[in-house]
């Protein structure tokens, strides 16, 4: 309990690293859907459509 | 046997994929040693008391937000000036991060501020030019979206960031330039470290941990951002694992 409340400082420090936390577990999963949708879409787009 | 024909995204995306899950991997390790050395070792601050841990991320992140733009800036100038590929597909790749690592040192330096300053916010130079710089990578995404032709949002995308590089040495100075509230560098390359050498170990390590993680996120999208804009050519409907999809 001590250590949550980081000497009356609790707020500040907690709403730091969480939101760090937050931020950082968004990049990772949004980053990890992009790779598996463009593995899809590369994996439909047939060989001859040279499409960028 | 050439490290140039790596600068070809058919010879890079493997490879790539076998680097990222060790650098998330060392990421991860650096993080919990960070935080372990932050928390459970080093001592209260005899002035800020606790809320000086919060710069075990804010320096990190506020250092990774200058540096990713630097390596940014690097690949545009590679692209604009050798018109390779994988350059741009990595200033792209970049961008993203870079901007989550200055929100990252944004939101931690108020938190940080307002037990320690008695202010969430100023429009001190350091602060603003660092806000300027989450501008900056907006700015290069949004640009990007904006061009449908990927090799035209190439040249658009490198000349605005290398235009705008010249927010990072403003953000660097600025605490010696300006008389800013943001406080002067207690670690510079020039000049021996005025921090605690424990607290100093617990900042580099979560250094170590930001670094690694931002070239893990950073592989990974770029892996994405190869197939999403080689789709179609040969080499890429040749992949074992798009094959099995």
């Amino acid at each position: 309990m001590e250590f949550l409340a980081m000497g009356g400082y609790g707020f500040y420090v907690w709403g730091a690293y969480g939101v760090a936390a937050l931020a950082i577990v968004v990049e990772a999963w949004s980053v990890r859907a992009r790779a598996r949708a463009a593995e899809k879409l590369a994996a439909a787009t047939p060989s001859e459509d040279r499409g960028r | 046997m050439s490290l140039y024909q790596y600068s070809a995204p058919a010879a890079f995306y493997p490879v790539a994929g076998l680097l990222a899950p060790w650098f998330a991997w060392a990421a991860a390790l650096c993080a919990i040693a960070g935080l372990w050395i932050g928390f459970g070792i080093a001592p209260t601050d005899f002035q800020q008391g606790e809320a000086y841990r919060i710069i075990f991320i804010h320096v990190p992140a506020a250092w990774m937000s200058m540096f990713i733009y630097v390596v940014m800036a690097f690949w545009s100038i590679v692209a604009l000036a050798f018109n390779t590929r994988l350059s741009a597909m990595m200033a792209q790749a970049l961008a993203p991060t870079g901007a989550w690592m200055t929100f990252i040192a944004l939101w931690t330096g108020a938190l940080w501020g307002r037990p320690t300053w008695g202010t969430y916010w100023a429009w001190d130079a350091r602060m603003t030019s660092e806000l300027i710089l989450l501008f900056l990578y907006f700015g290069v995404v949004a640009l990007r979206n904006a061009i449908d032709d990927p090799r035209r949002a190439d040249r658009a995308c490198a000349v605005l960031t290398i235009v705008g590089a010249v927010n990072i040495p403003i953000i660097y100075f600025s605490v010696q330039w300006w008389n800013t509230l943001h406080q002067g560098a207690s670690v510079s390359l020039t000049a021996a470290p005025r921090m605690a050498s424990i607290m100093l170990t617990a900042m580099l390590v979560m250094t170590f941990a930001a670094w690694f993680y931002s070239i893990a996120v950073a592989l990974v999208r770029v892996r994405a951002i190869i197939l999403e804009r080689e789709r179609g050519s040969a080499w890429v409907a040749g992949l074992p694992r798009l094959q099995r999809a």
